[in-house]
């Protein structure tokens, strides 16, 4: 049995009400959606809130709409809802596909959007009871001075572990932030920051609204990969987001990948448009991109399984995601 | 660390009205077992990780053990014990036991609610729908393949109920 520490609960009608009460009460408030998150690791007493600021029954948090280019998620929309919605379905099909390979069922009925893009960094030594961690010494993310990972670093490396940022970056996709000094729009491929105590540019108090991703031009394609222990219930221990638009003729003008699971923020995988640009997506060209990605990501024994392992999967699992992106016949070689 | 306070909770759980005094951090499962007194929704690991808390939350299935009480307020909660009909298990219950898909019985409650939310939604699920549909739900006894086959054969009891059945030919 996990109880949890005792909170008072409020349950606001307005965004504006939501960011008030947060703003009130400071660092002893946290907002929450779906809480599958937040309500185990309170459970393991990595965070006491005095006063839990729920989300999900805001309407202006909810729903899909089209807004000019592009579509609008409201941050505490459910990640089943995002994952069946025809029109994410047909137009970003690799976010449906993030969305619903979060978790298991039940959990995606409950997470949401927002609560995903906010999820809290991953280390084996942290997602810990009270008890276990006590046990162990604590660590540098919560109660303690050391990191068990690096041993003697003072940066706390606990991985990124939501499925969905990947790919949101991948789609150009920009989030809005509710704050007590207003609003602001941020792009997601500027929100993380390679900080596994607090891995992204969202004040405490501030709230993700929505989130809001372009229509892709007609011959964009965009896939995910997910590597995990079962093929349910269980975080990434390694996942990759890719996107890419090609020419009638089958040749890339923009490609995009982003790995994560390894380190405290989504990695944007660099070098990749020299390889690829004006090229059709061949093996050969997929082979230097796998490649590339191979040099750049370096994990760490932040996870449960070998960290060898998860490296040399990362050419494995980029392979995978360029393969889903070819145009049929059109670029293979 | 504020001090735990007792608030008045008003919950409709399988059609009935509760209205208990709670410790207003306590979770779904802890006020349906403990102040309730429905002990069918099991707690496995108490976080979210096995499925067998699982109850229907307007006509989703939810994990009761991180679902905070008050976060339930308002909406049709449906548990294991609301299943059956008047004197009459559910057709789902009765396939469980036909199939020998229950050993220890633990996993039971939160697989037959996952289950029955699916064939409401879905009253001819393929395989992969079922087992998709249970993918949140550990049994350390079966390895699942008498509880799938179990939802099959109440899929097939429940469409010939309803008269709706497409004749398959058995
Ligand atoms: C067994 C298990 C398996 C899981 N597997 C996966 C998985 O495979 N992939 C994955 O990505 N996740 C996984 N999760 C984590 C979680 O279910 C999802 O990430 C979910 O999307 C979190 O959303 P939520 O609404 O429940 O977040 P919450 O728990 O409500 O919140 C998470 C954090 O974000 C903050 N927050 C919530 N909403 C907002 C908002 N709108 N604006 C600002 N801050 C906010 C909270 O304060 C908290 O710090 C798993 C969880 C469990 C228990
Ligand atoms: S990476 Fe180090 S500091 Fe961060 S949670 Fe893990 S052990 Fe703690
Ligand atoms: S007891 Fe709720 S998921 Fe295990
Ligand atoms: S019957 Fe024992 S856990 Fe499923």
């Amino acid at each position: 049995m996990l109880r949890l520490p005792p909170f008072r609960y409020h349950r606001p009608r307005t965004i504006d009400e939501a960011v008030g009460l947060l703003d009130r009460w400071g660092s002893r408030a946290l907002p929450v959606s779906g809480g599958t998150d937040l309500i185990p690791n309170m459970k393991h007493r990595l965070f006491t809130p005095d006063h839990l600021i729920a989300l999900k029954q805001i309407p202006d948090m909810r729903g899909f709409r089209r807004d000019g280019s592009a579509l609008v998620i409201g941050g505490a929309e459910t990640l089943a809802s995002v994952a069946r919605h025809p029109e994410v379905r047909r137009r970003f099909p690799s976010l449906a596909a993030a969305a619903g390979q979060v978790a298991g069922p039940q959990l995606r009925n409950m997470g949401t959007l927002g609560g995903n893009i906010c999820l809290d960094t991953r280390c084996t030594y942290y997602n810990q009871t009270e008890f276990w961690r006590d046990a162990l010494g604590y660590c540098l993310k919560k109660d303690g001075d050391v990191c068990h990972v690096t041993r003697v670093g003072k940066k706390c490396v606990a991985a990124h572990s939501a499925d969905t940022p990947p790919v949101l970056m991948t789609l150009g996709a920009t989030i809005e932030l509710a704050g007590p000094e207003g609003r602001r729009d941020v792009g997601l491929n500027d929100f993380f920051l390679a900080d596994g105590i607090w891995n992204s540019r969202r004040k405490p108090g501030e709230i993700v609204t929505r989130v809001r991703i372009p229509f892709p031009s007609r011959d964009s394609r965009a896939a995910y990969t997910k590597l995990r222990q079962r093929r349910s219930i269980d975080f990434p221990l390694l996942s990759v987001a890719v996107s890419a638009d090609f020419q009638r003729s089958g040749r890339v003008c923009q490609i995009m990948g982003v790995v994560t699971a390894l380190g405290a923020r989504p990695r944007l995988l660099t070098g990749w448009a020299r390889i690829a640009l004006g090229r059709p997506l061949s093996n050969e060209v997929i082979e230097a991109l796998a490649e590339r990605a191979h040099r750049q990501c370096h994990p760490l024994e932040n996870a449960i399984v070998d960290a060898d392992w998860r490296r040399a999967m990362v050419p494995v699992q980029v392979r995978l995601a360029l393969e889903a992106l070819r145009p049929s016949a059109a670029s293979a070689s | 660390m504020v001090k735990a306070t007792t608030c008045i909770v008003h919950l409709r759980v399988n059609g009935d009205d509760y209205a208990p005094g709670v410790p207003s951090h306590y979770t779904l499962l802890e006020t349906l077992r403990y102040v309730i007194g429905l002990t069918g929704s099991k707690q496995g690991c108490d976080k979210g990780d096995c499925g067998a808390c699982t109850v229907i939350l307007d006509g989703e299935p939810h994990l009761s053990c991180i679902t905070p009480v008050l976060a339930a307020e308002g909406r049709e909660i449906r548990t294991v014990e609301g299943l059956a009909g008047a004197g009459r298990p559910h057709p789902l219950q009765d396939a469980f036991d036909l199939n020998g898909a229950a050993q220890c019985g633990f996993c039971t409650p939160g697989i037959l609610c996952s289950a029955v939310a699916l064939l409401e939604r879905n009253d001819a699920p393929t395989r992969t729908e079922i087992r998709e549909a249970l993918a949140g739900n550990l049994c350390r006894c079966t390895g699942y393949t008498k509880i799938y086959d179990a939802v099959e054969s109440a899929a097939e009891v429940l469409r010939g109920q309803s008269g709706g059945g497409t004749g398959n030919g058995e």
